[in-house]
């Protein structure tokens, strides 16, 4: 049997290059293993090879990271990994950084398994514990011995695709992803019992933790409106009739960009709308009043605003997950912005 | 969606009925709307009045447009 | 003098008819008849846990209703080879034995109180309403197979009520007409259980405010926030025929819903759903009461709903908070149907309900993305510190082809939790397991749950 090919990623301190003064060598490749590289032979068996072990300076990586990581991904092709090991890095904040790079690039761009370890507050970690597998460590190096094995136990479960347990039992970060397990007792079962331990002022547990959301500064206000071109965004699921980009009436993975020009309302023999939270009746019967390109329209005409985008943009709100919404967001303003946008109205149902 | 808009420069404007939520997301500028199933307008009201509702929740939308905000504000009247 | 005196002397009176009453009057009997299969009879009566049914009865019952066009009934039984779809709501057969008022008051009974005397159900039975599609939100039960195990029906023998509305039903009556009919063919079915004689008995008690904190005072008061889904056509619910969304919160006794109070105006997302079936077996409800003067002293329910204006959100959860502080209550746990904007009837229940000094539990569902690397919940606030949760509804489940389907797989693509190319040629699905009724349900029915990985 072949044997399991491995790439190892480690720093200029791990190779023994040098420590802080010796942080901006260029990304380099050697044959076999290096450093750590014989705890992670060891660790994986006989089984797996360590082809390879890419080196590379932390302050190089830091100051030149899309350059780093084309360079690197282009060393460790050639190799044909079937898993690709980073660090583990412990609290070193710059290298932290790069095996998250560099991991999250070999997954994407090679599709194997990837892996890494660092302690929980390297800055590394809330980077990319969402993408990643990274197992937590001690704070320093000198928990080599105990955090390899770790990363190997873990690294063998990848490749052999056998299931991955909960963080505490596999020993990695929480990555922050709810999965759904079957529990030994009913969910209400469980509430009366969380209830009386906070009524008795025991310790209790929460099994979902409120989220927290980010937050952007707003925009200076406009200037002047009757120079600006406005465009309406909607989560109210409002589609031309027959829907044909079969936007999902909950949970929606797309969003639509549908043509408005010429019209001087949403007439409801031309929308209609696909949400699936709310009783449609209203919307159905009138499109306008989650689109109101009927006093939109009129407003243009009176030189209130500029001029209105010829287009409006869509999606259903209702169950659509933030990272869905988000990516989105991200996707049309680029387009919002290219066609010289100024403002937005964005309804909710 | 509405934090993506902000974010590449663009202000943007948060009509909706769940105030709430538009504050927990983290909207800047935030008009209360009519509510769920229609909420710029009234239809129960008559086509008439309901677009003079919509009309006037637009103008408090593009009034909030002009208006300067370091923080979430939502602009009830 | 004399005003004053006769007054003293009327509250007297009034006390001890009302401790006269409660002997007799606040308790519940509910008989479970256990049935292990279900087959068609020429008479619909249980005979040694076999439910019997009347095909040509029930029929010609769903028939009585105009706007229905035509009916059939078809069996399904766990284990069976089975899809269900779309599914609007699933019933438990009940009948009232004795006491005040009959199954299902204010909708097919006249309105009079329940929850007293003598109920009994056929457990391991149920009635579903399926057909043509209302809106996006009905649902699939999988009789077997893979994503059987997500809803608690694939392990109930089922009598499946497949419904046409006439041409052009207008979606609000086409959804009362189903509604209608799955109750009453539940109660029609639910007499065969009037005579027999049940497996178990058990018996349900919760006594009016100032005797019920008497008779434990030692232990922690607790109650129930049930939020009633109430945002309109396939989200309305029921309380003794009221639509929920019309209504300002009020307190029940526990007991009422056993006795059909609470009925389920058909489907939110199809995991969601809190069907009638749901309302006549409420988890909190029964667990509460599992512990009642063992180390806890359930004194009651308020419910309560989520509107679709924020005027009422905010005057329903002050009502809420309100009502709990005015019971006296050390602890609630709070239940929600639905997702989306009834977070925020949630979280505003929490926090204020909290702020009255009152330890808060929450029970509800997540939908974090299909990659489950988003936030679950549209809205939050810090005192919800202690969540149940009943897993996330956005995973993806492959459903295998069945050898038969009951209803119609023509909708699959559109309703919640399916997408473009959801239905496979072969009569195999991929979609979000919000698609299956209940699977996620949000009052802690099952033992799905979610953690972070």
């Amino acid at each position: 049997m072949d044997k399991i090919r491995v790439v190892h990623y480690i720093n200029q301190f791990f190779a023994n290059i040098g420590g802080e003064e010796k942080a901006d060598i260029e990304p380099e490749v050697r044959e076999g293993i290096v450093g750590p590289g014989l705890a992670l032979q060891s660790g994986l068996g006989d089984n797996y090879e360590v082809v390879a072990t890419v080196i590379c300076g932390d302050t190089y990586f830091g100051g030149h990271i899309e350059e780093a990581k084309k360079t690197i991904l282009n060393m460790i092709k050639p190799y044909k990994p079937d898993l690709f090991v980073a660090g583990p890095a412990f609290n070193a904040g710059r290298y932290g950084v790069a095996c998250g790079t560099i991991a999250k690039a070999v997954e994407d761009e090679l599709q194997i398994p990837v892996i890494t370890g660092m302690y929980p507050e390297n800055p590394g970690v809330d980077m990319f514990k969402k993408d990643l597998y990274i197992i937590e460590t001690k704070i320093s190096a000198a928990d080599m011995r105990k955090a390899m094995p770790k990363v190997c136990k873990l690294a063998k479960k990848m490749i052999n695709k056998e299931e991955i347990l909960s963080p505490a039992e596999e020993g990695y970060i929480e990555r922050g992803i709810r999965v759904n397990y079957f529990n030994e007792r009913r969910g209400s079962e469980r509430a009366v019992d969380l209830l009386l331990d906070k009524v008795a002022g025991r310790p209790y547990t929460t099994e979902y933790p409120m989220p927290v959301f980010d937050r952007v500064p707003p925009n200076p206000a406009i200037k002047d409106l009757s120079k600006i071109k406005l465009a309406v965004v909607t989560s109210g699921g409002i589609v031309p009739q027959g829907n044909p980009d079969r936007i999902e009436s909950s949970s929606a993975t797309k969003y639509g960009i549908y043509d408005i020009t010429g019209l001087d309302s949403l007439n409801k023999d031309k929308f209609m709308t696909v949400h699936g939270g709310y009783d449609r009746a209203y919307v159905l019967e009138n499109p306008n009043l989650v689109v109101p390109l009927d006093v939109l329209r009129e407003m243009e005409k009176e030189g209130v605003i500029g001029e209105l985008a010829n287009y409006f943009v869509t999606t259903t709100g209702t169950g659509t997950s933030v990272g869905n919404a988000k990516a989105f967001g991200e996707e049309f303003s680029k387009k919002l912005v290219e066609d010289g946008v100024g403002a937005v109205i964005l309804t909710s149902t | 969606m509405v934090k993506e808009i902000e974010r590449a420069g663009i202000p943007v404007v948060h009509m909706c009925t769940v105030v709430p939520i538009s504050l927990t997301i983290g909207a800047n500028r935030i008009i209360p709307a009519v509510g769920i199933p229609y909420p710029l307008g009234d239809p129960n009201l008559g086509e008439e009045k309901s677009k003079k509702i919509r009309r006037s929740l637009v103008e408090r939308a593009l009034k909030a447009l002009q208006t300067e905000v370091t923080d979430q504000t939502v602009f009830e009247n | 003098m004399t005003i004053r005196y006769c007054f003293c002397y009327k509250i007297e009176y009034i006390d001890r008819i009302e401790i006269e009453k409660e002997v007799v009057i606040l308790k519940l009997e509910l008989g479970k008849i256990k049935i292990s299969d279900v087959q068609f009879g020429d008479k619909t009566e249980v005979v040694k846990g076999t439910l019997y049914v009347n095909k040509d009865e029930i029929i010609k019952l769903v028939l009585e209703d105009d706007r229905i066009l035509s009916a059939n009934v078809e069996l399904a039984r766990p284990g069976e080879s089975v899809r269900i779809a779309p599914v609007k709501d699933v019933i438990e057969p009940r009948v009232k034995v004795s006491g005040s008022g009959a199954i299902f008051p204010g909708t097919i009974n006249k309105v009079k109180e329940v929850g007293s005397g003598r109920t009994h159900a056929l457990v391991g039975a149920t009635v579903i309403t399926c057909g043509r599609i209302v809106g996006f939100q009905e649902g699939v039960i999988d009789m077997s197979g893979p994503a059987a195990k997500y809803t608690p029906f694939s392990e109930t023998n089922n009598v499946c009520i497949v419904i046409e509305p006439v041409e052009g039903l207008e979606t609000h009556d086409y959804e009362a007409a189903g509604r209608m009919v799955g109750l009453r063919v539940a109660a029609y079915i639910g007499e065969a259980g009037r005579n027999v004689e049940p497996d178990e008995i058990v018996t349900y008690e919760t006594k009016p405010l100032q005797e019920q904190v008497k008779q434990y005072p030692d232990l922690p008061k607790i109650g129930y926030i049930h939020m009633l889904q109430s945002q309109g056509l396939l989200h309305d619910t029921y309380y003794y025929g009221v639509d929920a969304k019309v209504m300002v919160p009020t307190f029940m006794y526990p007991t009422e819903i056993m006795d059909g109070a609470i009925i389920s105006g058909n489907c939110v997302a199809p995991c969601d759903k809190v069907t009638t079936f749901h309302h006549l077996n409420n988890p909190v409800i029964e667990d509460l009461y599992k512990r009642h003067g063992v180390d806890l002293n359930f004194i009651g329910v308020v419910l309560t709903n989520e509107n679709v204006f924020l005027a009422d959100k905010e005057r329903s959860s002050d009502m809420t908070a309100k009502l709990c502080e005015f019971l006296g209550l050390d602890g609630v746990i709070i239940t929600e149907e639905g997702y989306g904007n009834p977070d925020t009837d949630l979280m505003m229940n929490c926090r204020k309900v909290s702020q009255k000094g009152i330890k808060v539990v929450l029970i509800t569902d997540e939908f974090p993305g299909r990659d489950g690397k988003s936030q679950s919940l549209a809205d939050a606030t810090e005192e919800g510190d202690a969540l149940v949760s009943c897993g996330n509804g956005n995973v993806i489940i492959n459903f295998p082809p069945m050898e038969k389907v009951i209803g119609t797989l023509d909708f699959i693509e559109t309703m919640i939790g399916g997408y473009e190319g959801s239905l496979k040629p072969d009569g195999s699905i991929e979609a979000e397991l919000q698609i299956i009724i209940a699977s996620t349900i949000a009052n802690g029915y099952n033992k799905l749950s979610a953690k972070g990985y």
